[in-house]
């Protein structure tokens, strides 16, 4: 499919042209078609309510779209600011041909967590309460204003990418505040991403010792930040079979051995939190929990670890089992602080939820339109071969017959 | 002054006057669903039997005291925190603790997180999520009555006084008076639990028995989350100025990145 827009300047004699396009491959059609069921499952959702499109209940007020939507979908986007910080706070130049794309993935991801909110909460027209009604003393104020602020500074920061192409005017302005829009899109991430782990804090003596600590918000800062590589180094296999595109291998390797450095910092304070707690039979218990938690570490953390600093991270290969691994336990880290670690008290007396269809379908629709739109917008703006500015070579100047056509 | 409930447990002969009375001062709908259950199976579910349109529920355990088989009946219901999770957990404001007693929710300031659902130490916040505009169900304490100095629906009924409303410092001294003369188990629930709350119980069976959460902190529980949200705008501005100044030391007689 490919569309040309075409603006008529002032005089109306000079036509230029601005062309679009986007590939339909059999992979796309899939995408499109869960987002189609998912946008159907969601008006439903509008139309008749959460307790006819969900298994939430009043034991598990919070289920699938709360961990997947919004717990995962903010620390697996973490990977732009810790980009923007390395890149242009730090500069470290050699990770600037990853920044665009990383920022990129991150911005789809808060667009996705903004959207799951709007479907998850029961009065999505009240969504701007907290703007004017000030619950200052509650962690979810803190992390409602600073997601909501943050995705207007991302949508800013792309929009510095595509007035590259669109709106050319805008571009110098947009460009002259580029290092106060970076400075406060990364505070508040790290603010967010912290509060996220400290809104579990409140649940006192409901979370398992395991996962209720007051680190918390320390973890999920770090464990957002050291996800980010694992998942550059996995949306950049997806997008470089997709597209066409390779990084090189030392950039990825760079940063991979940058996320390990956060890692063992994670792995000292997980171990110092269960020698300050003595949670050490919890840990050793060898019961569910205790597997899972010990999984968390030991595969998504320790194994990664070693794979960053050894010789096992120079391959392609290497890299994409340190990413799947890092990656996995981050989900399962999140996963396990709502379900495996409120799961004992919640269910003491017979509570029970596992996601229903429809809620798996959103949560998988929304990912799908995410991952439409980026490489929507990698096919049609310069994202993956940024390397500096130029001269965009988009714009066709040619007479063309009609205003609008699509091919 | 600040109000409170006492409820003897031994003194409740499960006649369900004060489930019925909530009912209809609250104009609280009528489900089948809901009231097909008895005290038994109430106590057996996992809800307590409090539904969104039910708001205190009464539930029935069989125990054995002194080798015999007794019954005690627990009024389940909001217990009205002193200093309560749901209100700091609130980001809209949509939870207050009034002076008077009572914890109230106003629903045109709820946005439908259910933060509240899962801060609450009880367990006890209820969802409408039958509604396509869904509000969170509680116990009231009867607000609007206790404000102009009448008490709640269910108190006003109770026909054996298991249930007393009045000032919680002297309730609290009647407890005590009570656990003294009639050797109940030393513990009024509610005195120091969750930091305090406005609702008080007293037993002879144990409270581990009837489903109470006696392992629950005795701090309040925003104390918890205090001291991180005061920390937090400073600590954001900080780290703002540390970010701007490593911004401009490290682009300093470098091409600007663009």
């Amino acid at each position: 499919m490919e569309l040309v827009t075409t603006f008529v300047n002032r005089t109306g004699e000079k036509l230029s042209s601005v062309k679009w396009k986007f590939r339909m491959t059999p992979m796309r059609w899939v995408f499109t078609g869960i987002a189609a069921v998912a946008i159907a499952v969601i008006l439903v959702r509008f139309v008749l309510g959460l307790g006819a499109t969900t298994n939430l209940n009043d034991q598990w007020p919070w289920g699938l779209w709360i961990s997947f939507d919004v717990l995962l979908g903010v620390a697996l986007a973490g990977g732009g600011y810790g980009v923007a910080l390395i890149v242009y706070v730090l500069r470290r130049d050699k990770f600037y041909p990853i920044a665009r794309s990383a920022m990129l993935t991150s911005l789809l991801g808060y667009i996705v967590v903004v959207l799951g909110l709007l479907i998850e909460v029961g009065q999505w027209h009240n969504f701007w309460r907290p703007y004017v009604s000030w619950g200052h003393a509650s962690v979810l104020f803190e992390v409602f204003w600073c997601i909501s602020c943050y995705t207007l500074i991302q949508v800013l920061e792309f929009c510095e990418v595509a007035t590259e192409k669109v709106f050319k005017g805008a571009h110098k302005y947009l460009k002259k505040a580029m290092p106060v829009m970076l400075i406060i899109g990364i505070t508040l991430p790290t603010l967010h991403q912290s509060s996220l782990g400290q809104l579990f804090y409140l649940f006192v003596g409901k979370v398992n010792p395991l996962w209720w600590s007051a680190f918390l918000p320390l973890f999920f800062l770090l464990s957002s930040f050291f996800v980010g590589a694992g998942m550059i180094i996995i949306e950049s296999t997806l997008a470089g079979k997709a597209l066409n595109h390779k990084i090189d291998i030392s950039v990825l390797r760079g940063l991979a051995r940058i996320s390990g450095g956060a890692m063992i910092l994670y792995l000292i304070l997980k171990i110092t939190d269960m020698v300050v707690r003595g949670t050490f039979a919890n840990v050793f218990a060898f019961d569910l929990p205790s597997i899972l938690f010990l999984s968390e570490l030991v595969l998504g953390v320790i194994i990664p670890i070693i794979i960053a600093f050894s010789s096992l991270s120079s391959t392609r290969k290497g890299l994409i089992w340190f990413a799947v691994l890092n990656v996995s336990g981050v989900i399962l880290n999140r996963f396990d602080v709502l379900f495996t670690g409120m799961g004992k008290h919640i269910n003491q007396y017979g509570g029970h939820y596992f996601p229903a269809w429809t809620e798996v379908i959103v949560s998988l629709g929304l990912v799908s339109i995410a991952c439409l739109a980026y490489l929507f917008i990698a096919e049609n703006f310069n994202i993956l071969e940024h390397k500096g500015s130029k001269v965009d070579d988009y714009t066709v100047t040619e007479k063309l017959p009609y205003a609008t056509t699509a091919k | 002054m600040t109000n409170g409930v006492l409820v003897d447990i031994p003194k409740c002969v499960g006649c369900d006057s004060c489930s019925v009375a909530c009912k209809l001062w609250n104009e609280l709908e009528w489900d089948p669903q809901e009231k097909s259950k008895t005290a038994t199976d109430r106590a057996k579910e996992p809800n307590n039997g409090l539904w969104p349109e039910e708001w205190t529920s009464i539930n029935r355990y069989d125990l054995q005291k002194d080798g015999s088989s007794v019954w005690r009946y627990v009024k389940t219901q909001c217990f009205h925190c002193e200093d309560p999770a749901c209100a700091s957990s609130c980001f809209s404001k949509a939870f207050q603790k009034l002076p008077e007693g009572p914890v109230i929710y106003d629903q045109s300031l709820c946005v439908g997180c259910r933060y509240c659902m899962m801060a609450c130490p009880f367990d006890i916040l209820r969802y409408e999520w039958k509604k396509a505009i869904p509000g969170v169900r509680k116990c009231q304490m009867c607000a609007t009555r206790v404000a102009n100095d009448m008490e709640p629906a269910c108190t006003s009924v109770c026909p054996t006084g298991a249930i007393i409303f009045g000032d919680r410092e002297q309730l609290l001294a009647e407890a005590k008076k009570r656990i003294k003369e009639n050797g109940y188990v030393d513990r009024v629930f509610g005195e120091r639990e969750a930091g305090g709350t406005s609702w008080l119980y007293i037993s002879d069976t144990p409270f581990e028995q009837m489903r109470f959460r006696t392992d629950v902190t005795t701090m309040p529980l925003p104390s918890y989350t205090e001291g991180y949200m005061k920390a937090t705008p400073f600590v954001g501005v900080g780290w703002a100025a540390i970010l701007a100044g490593l911004y401009i030391f490290n682009n300093k007689g470098k091409e600007p990145l663009d």
